[in-house]
């Protein structure tokens, strides 16, 4: 990531090898995903035209149906717009919540051995249980609306949050501990200058994979509640059973791209914070 | 730092600041780590502890800073103001130079404007000015340890503790630590207990050598070093020093078992 660029060559004869890994790096990084994307335009197209006879091509809308059909629709597209929006809400609310619970419950584990022993089993089994089977039972319980479907993105975006933060408090340094332990800190001064920062780039790394989940989670509860103000969700359903197919795409493919920059804002943010003096690539 | 400027000879007004008198170490699982051990270190004095790996020297710095406390015996330590510098320079990767230096000072509670100060002063004597806003991954091992270093003589220590503080380092490197350590101490006058594997850093560095055999580690014997302070590095060449390495190389064979 942080590599320095090569020194400018002394002398001629040294030009070679420096020009040469010059032309190799020279390709920007953006090139070949966008490369591979044009791939599997192509093996779309493939696919819708040659593969599909025409009366079966609504299995696989050609890519530029998704556009003229959906996308340039102002109707389909007002109705995805509406609908991202209200999914966002819900995946930043939950995320934020997940970090906050996630955060809180990690450092209150950090801090007492007691409470780790009795409450992190339960962590892990909030991860093992399939929230998918859980989500018809908290729509009978919280109804089918906002609220509903945050807890289900929160119950879906916890985990990586509290093991990410547990690990990063407790995989400090013994040296820096004892540190500290020379100079008599107290608890709150150990974990505010030293188990804190220190856990920061696992953080940040929980974060990530969190926000990826807070999109699965909003989408999710949505999707099975279909009910209330509809987000993307309960879109994607209704385009599903009216096999409004370049539509469906169309929504998948927003909820693709709204997972996607969330997860590079958080990707972005953690290097902004933590990136000067810690090497992510490294992990 | 305060040398009080006695009237007479200062080598004669000997201050004890750090003593072990049979001092035993045996862990939990049931390990002995040190066995009897008696020592010694006066403000003035530069002590060296030279020994096999795992005969127990790092655990000596660990009782004496009180880390870890000894399972026998009596350590008398006359000072609040204890440097140690680790193995490895823990510094705290988020913290520029200037930041990790005032670590400690921040830590015991001084006033900004005061660790700033000390800070610029320690920084200063290990040869750091100037890099006050670098990070650690942007510096090399031997500056990472005057980091350290500085951070520690914050404290103005009277008792300095060094846990094989150079040993991951190159040799020349080294060598120009051991010889701003000389400096450091010739100028502080500390009462310093130094760790190392390297018999020959043991030799220049200090005012006495002291050899410890395997586990449980046992002082097996003790070499004064006359050599004048601030030491010349042209020492290392002279017939005197080769001799007396060989002394101490003898001893820590025959106490290693």
């Amino acid at each position: 990531m942080t590599t320095t660029p090569p020194a400018p060559p002394k002398n001629r004869t040294m030009m070679r090898p420096a020009t040469i890994t010059r032309s190799r790096t020279k390709t920007p990084t953006w090139v070949p995903p966008v490369l591979v994307a044009l791939g599997i335009i192509a093996i779309w197209y493939f696919v819708s035209y040659v593969v599909l006879d025409a009366s079966r091509r609504f299995l696989l809308p050609p890519p530029h149906e998704v556009f003229t059909q959906a996308f340039f629709d102002p109707t389909v597209f007002g109705d995805i717009m509406v609908a991202l929006g209200r999914t966002a809400i819900v995946a930043l609310v939950g995320l934020a919540i997940a970090i906050v619970l996630g955060v809180g419950w990690a450092v209150a584990m950090s801090q007492a051995r007691w409470i780790e022993r009795s409450t992190f089993p339960y962590a892990v089994i909030l991860q093992c249980i399939p929230i998918l089977a859980l989500v018809p039972l908290i729509g009978f319980w919280f109804g089918f609306d906002y609220p509903a479907r945050i807890i289900v993105c929160v119950m879906i975006a916890l985990f990586p949050m509290v093991s990410n933060t547990l690990f990063g408090l407790q995989s400090v340094d013994k040296g820096q501990r004892e540190l500290f332990q020379l100079q008599k800190a107290g608890r709150w001064t150990v974990l505010s200058k030293l188990e804190f920062p220190a856990a920061l780039p696992a953080i940040f790394a929980g974060m990530r994979i969190s926000a990826g989940l807070a999109v699965v989670g909003a989408i999710v509860g949505d999707y099975f509640f279909r009910r209330g103000e509809p987000g993307l969700g309960s879109l994607i359903s209704n385009y599903q059973s009216r096999v409004q197919s370049a539509e469906l795409f169309a929504a998948i493919i927003t909820a693709s791209l709204f997972g996607v920059l969330i997860f590079v804002i958080f990707g972005w943010l953690g290097k902004r914070v933590v990136g000067k003096w810690y090497d992510f690539s490294a992990s | 730092m305060s040398i009080a400027t006695p009237p007479v000879a200062p080598a004669t007004t000997t201050q004890q600041l750090l003593h072990f008198d049979d001092v035993a170490m045996t862990f939990p699982n049931g390990t002995t780590a040190l066995s009897g051990v008696n020592l010694t270190v006066n403000r003035g004095e530069f002590v060296t502890v030279v020994g096999p790996s795992g005969c127990g020297k790092s655990t000596l710095l660990r009782i004496a800073s009180g880390l870890t406390p000894a399972t026998e015996g009596v350590t008398e330590v006359d000072t609040t103001r204890i440097g140690y510098v680790f193995q490895d320079a823990t510094l705290l990767p988020w913290r520029d130079v200037q930041s990790n230096v005032e670590l400690l000072a921040e830590l015991n509670g001084k006033p900004k404007k005061e660790r700033a100060a000390t800070a610029k002063e320690a920084i200063d004597l290990v040869g750091l000015t100037g890099f006050e806003k670098h990070l650690p991954k942007t510096l090399s091992g031997g500056m990472k340890m005057r980091t350290s270093l500085a951070r520690s003589l914050t404290l103005d220590p009277e008792l300095f503790l060094f846990d094989e503080p150079f040993g991951a380092l190159d040799e020349i490197t080294r060598e120009r630590l051991n010889d701003e350590l000389i400096k450091l101490f010739t100028e502080q006058q500390f009462a310093g207990l130094f760790i190392t594997h390297s018999v020959s850093e043991a030799v220049y560095l200090s005012t006495k050598v002291v050899v410890m055999s395997g586990r449980p580690g046992k002082i097996v014997d003790t070499f004064p070093v006359e050599f004048p302070f601030p030491r010349d590095p042209e020492i290392r060449f002279t017939a005197e020093f080769a001799e007396l390495c060989g002394k101490v190389s003898h001893a820590l064979r025959e106490g290693h078992h």
